[in-house]
């Protein structure tokens, strides 16, 4: 082994070291954010603090409202959001072909990009203003402008994974394209579909930026959609921006709340989704 | 010739120096000594015991899955980078095991040269494909030598008319054929002791082939040469060696001549006449 | 009706009436309809993209009717006079999104070489996944930590590190409260990193195995193999870098807490900057007047055509290599 042959093995030897180091720092990220997020969290929880809803700096108060707001918007989101998506994603798998299918999945993928702040811009010209005032309604539509084109791609791959030889044995029973399609196709990818569906609820609970002039927040539990309406998110936001070390502290739990929900349907799909392998 | 015989079907081992091998050198190159391969828990290789001369052509043939593939790639050591594989026995090359805790695998690459059955030109142009393996191993700092060498590998490879002008064009964008040869020529550049090839005209039309064929002819004067083909005509137009394999067993090894008029075992009769396989 | 079509023999050809059979090439009415629902799905979605570039573009009238392409290039940012210029916003945009990327891009790539080159699969599985997480995170979590941890952190001991060693560059000059660039920068580095490496790794995966064993074969060691599969998987790794661009370029929250939003140029990576979109976060609910609002809108309507242009190139570049399943806020 002559020399160069030496710093050709350290060298490789040495990046190998770098490569590990870097995934090494990513997964050290991660746990200190985690860890951070649970122990800064963990002082203020209690049952009071996530069922009141907020006080004025010194009188404790809770999240209560923002926990229910937030789920409000969650179902109105996913209410609208996960039928347009799994249709449109019906539609890119099954019809639409040809150029009028490429730019409608043009589309969709231009969906995908878009800022979540540009949609909540969008939603409020064509909801709040028109309404001249926030609401839980506007809020939903802007979660769920987001949630669509999540759905439709995850919805579309996994109706594409159902092998061919299922469709064609059903229309060979003389059942027409939509009874395939229902009764045969999207019930097979229908796990896939689901585990979509739980990523894209993750993936929108945890927006905030959208909801600022949508649903703007509030301090009281919800009433009415035509009314603004609390979410954690917002109410996260508002709290460590704020002042009062009392508001941080409530920030810091009401995260550890949100992380809570949103890691567990995380870790939920992974496990589902590695049991089919 | 005597030749060890045992009942039939199963083992046979040719220990003596083979026909060709006083035309060509005594040395032995290769000496393998019941080499046992495992896949996970599947065997795939029974006990093969086989020397191979120095400058001359072997044949490997048997029918699809006898293991031939799977043993070439134990003589340069690309089998490990299958996980879950297992090696026992010896493998010497040049009296030195191979298999032996220790060994330089990239040296050993380096001496012992591969070439595949599908051509894999790396998306470079075809200059540096051919210098790839004297740029890594740093063989020269000179820019005009490493051109002469590239040079001089195409001209082995029998390419270098075909590609002298073109030479920083896309290696992709050579016809399958040339590609192939590119391939040989690449190996060939850094002046491997052996050539290891899998099949290498498998995927080539006639022409092609026969040009191949051609060059391997050409090539046994300097290089001692392993070629698995799963062609009988193609073994015998080519190698001055053939071993026959069957369900990872070494059936018979002889001269091709006599291979195929006269084998030794019944087994190897039959496959050559085409009963089974 | 079957005993109908029995009775008919050969009736049920062509029996559709016209217009299902010009919906539904089997003429069948369920499937007209099936089509045609489907169909009005799908241009729902183009109606609302096309709904959302013309909202835009009509709500920002008012300030592209008043300031024209000076909007582009005017630094100045006064709700007050009613002077309202983009520049400052669009060079926080780009200046923490570079940074972003020079900080993110070679751990992703050196993530995703590890997963798929290096690591056994028991270990690239559970540690792919933890490397996933971290796009789970949602953006106002990240902008939090990065206020109280973060930012204290670089306050004390990086910005002072940075300053004693580089401080004759201006990038590094001027006064350190840690609130500023250069956090914005990082915190947008931590946030694209998972997204960049799980595309990288996907666009690894799909290299195929002849090239690496042509590489060995030839006497490479392992780095020199990972150089090959590089060489391979390049244009899907700039797709995979666009992408990380243009998600940083739209992030919002996260930036908003730790970039200072003070609507300035300035060459000082400590100094406070402000981006697009946390203009937009920050100032939409209090602008008074409808040129102000036009202003911001005008911004949004900014940041949608660069996103558009940014994903347009990343998509082409890596194709149908993002199209994996599973996977946290990929590509997304």
């Amino acid at each position: 082994m002559n020399n160069s042959d030496y710093i050709r093995r350290a060298n490789s030897a040495f990046m190998t070291a770098m490569t590990a180091l870097c995934t090494l720092l990513a997964v050290g990220a991660l746990l200190i954010i985690l860890s951070h997020i649970a122990w800064q969290g963990i002082g203020s929880l209690n049952f009071q603090f996530l069922t009141d809803s907020p006080r004025p700096v010194g009188e404790g108060g809770g999240i209560g409202n923002a926990i229910i707001g937030s789920l409000v918007l969650l179902l109105l989101a996913s209410g609208i959001g996960l039928p347009l998506g799994i249709c449109v994603g019906v539609y890119l798998s099954e019809i639409g072909r040809g150029r009028f299918g490429g730019a409608v999945r043009f589309i969709v993928d231009t969906l995908t990009g878009i800022p979540s702040i540009v949609t909540g811009v969008f939603v409020y010209a064509i909801l709040v203003l028109p309404m001249k005032h926030f609401s839980a309604l506007a809020g939903g539509v802007a979660l769920a402008l987001i949630m669509v084109p999540i759905v439709a791609r995850t919805t579309e791959e996994m109706l594409k994974l159902v092998p061919h030889s299922l469709r064609e044995g059903a229309l060979a029973l003389g059942a027409p394209q939509w009874r395939v399609t229902l009764g045969v196709v999207i019930p097979a990818a229908a796990p896939g579909i689901a585990t979509g569906a739980m990523l894209a609820i993750a993936r929108v609970s945890g927006e905030t930026a959208p909801l600022l002039f949508t649903a703007f927040g509030s301090r009281f539990f919800p009433s009415s959609l035509n009314e603004p309406i609390a979410s954690l998110t917002v109410q996260i936001y508002n709290y460590a921006i704020s002042p009062y070390d009392e508001w941080h502290a409530q920030a810091w739990a009401a995260t550890l709340v949100l992380m809570t929900l949103v890691l567990s349907i995380n870790i939920v799909v992974r496990i589902l989704t590695r049991k089919k392998f | 010739m005597p030749v060890q015989t045992e009942p039939p079907k199963i083992q046979i081992r040719d220990r003596r120096p083979l026909r060709g091998a006083d035309e060509a050198g005594t040395a032995k190159k290769v000496a393998v000594r019941d080499l046992n391969f495992f896949y996970g828990r599947v065997q795939a290789l029974h006990n093969i015991s086989i020397e191979i001369p120095e400058r001359i052509v072997m044949a490997f043939i048997g029918p699809s899955g006898c293991g031939k593939s799977t043993f070439l790639r134990t003589l340069n050591r690309m089998n490990d980078v299958i996980p879950g594989t297992r090696v026992a026995g010896q493998v010497l090359i040049d009296d030195h095991d191979i298999y032996a805790p220790g060994t330089d695998v990239v040296e050993l690459r380096r001496r012992v040269g591969m070439v595949f059955q599908k051509s894999n030109p790396f998306p470079k142009s075809i200059f540096d494909n051919v210098a790839y393996g004297l740029r890594i191993n740093r063989v020269t700092s000179s820019s005009s030598e490493l051109a002469g060498r590239v040079e001089q590998a195409l001209k082995d490879a029998a390419l270098w008319s075909e590609v002298k002008d073109r030479l920083k064009t896309s290696a992709l964008s050579l016809s399958g054929g040339q590609q192939q040869r590119l391939c040989i020529a690449r190996a060939l550049a850094i002046r491997p002791e052996v050539l290891l090839m899998d099949e290498p005209a498998s995927a080539l039309d006639p022409i092609a082939t026969s040009k191949i064929e051609e060059l391997i002819f050409d090539l046994k004067k300097q290089y001692t040469i392993v070629i698995v083909t799963h062609n009988m005509q193609q073994a015998a137009r080519v190698s001055d060696t053939t071993a026959f394999f069957l369900l990872g067993k070494l059936i018979e090894v002889n001269s091709t001549e006599k291979m195929f008029t006269a084998p030794n075992e019944k087994l190897t009769e039959d496959y050559i006449t085409g009963r089974f396989g | 009706m079957s005993a109908v079509r029995e009775n008919e023999g050969l009736a049920f050809v062509g029996q559709g009436s016209t217009w299902r059979r010009a919906l539904s090439p089997t003429g069948n009415t369920g499937d007209a309809v099936f089509r045609v629902l489907m169909l009005g799905v799908a241009l729902l979605m183009v109606g609302i993209v096309v709904a959302m570039v013309a909202a835009l573009t009509a709500d920002s009238m008012a300030s592209i009717r008043q300031f024209g392409f000076g909007f582009l290039t005017s630094q100045r940012w006064d709700p007050v006079k009613g002077d309202f210029g983009a520049l400052p916003f669009i060079y926080g945009t780009v200046a923490s999104s570079l940074i972003a990327l020079l900080i993110s891009v070679p751990f992703s790539l050196g993530i995703a070489i590890f997963l798929v080159e290096q690591a056994p699969h028991y270990i690239s599985r559970p540690v792919g996944f933890l490397v996933e997480l971290l796009a789970a995170i949602p953006s106002v979590v990240y902008g939090l930590w990065g206020i109280f941890v973060l930012a204290p952190f670089l306050r004390n001991y990086i910005d002072p590190a940075l300053a004693s060693a580089f401080g004759w560059l201006p990038l590094f000059k001027g006064q350190i409260t840690g609130i500023g660039l250069l956090t914005g920068g990082i915190i947008l580095a931590i946030m694209v990193t998972p997204i960049i490496s799980a595309v990288v790794r996907d666009v690894l995966a799909a290299v195929p195995g002849s090239q690496r064993e042509a590489a060995l074969a030839l006497g490479a060691t392992k780095w020199e193999m990972i150089r090959v599969v590089l060489v391979n998987g390049a244009p899907g790794i700039a797709g995979a870098v666009i992408l990380g661009l243009g998600r940083a370029l739209g992030e919002t929250m996260a930036v908003t807490m730790v970039i200072g939003n003070r609507a300035q140029i300035s060459p000082s990576l400590f100094d406070p900057s402000y981006t697009i979109a946390s203009a937009i976060a920050n100032e939409f609910t209090e602008a008074t007047g409808d040129l102000y609002l036009s202003a911001l809108v005008e911004l949004g309507l900014i940041l949608f055509l660069v996103t558009f242009i940014v994903n347009g190139i990343a998509r082409v570049l890596v194709w149908n290599v993002t199209r994996k399943t599973g996977g946290v806020g990929r590509a997304a």
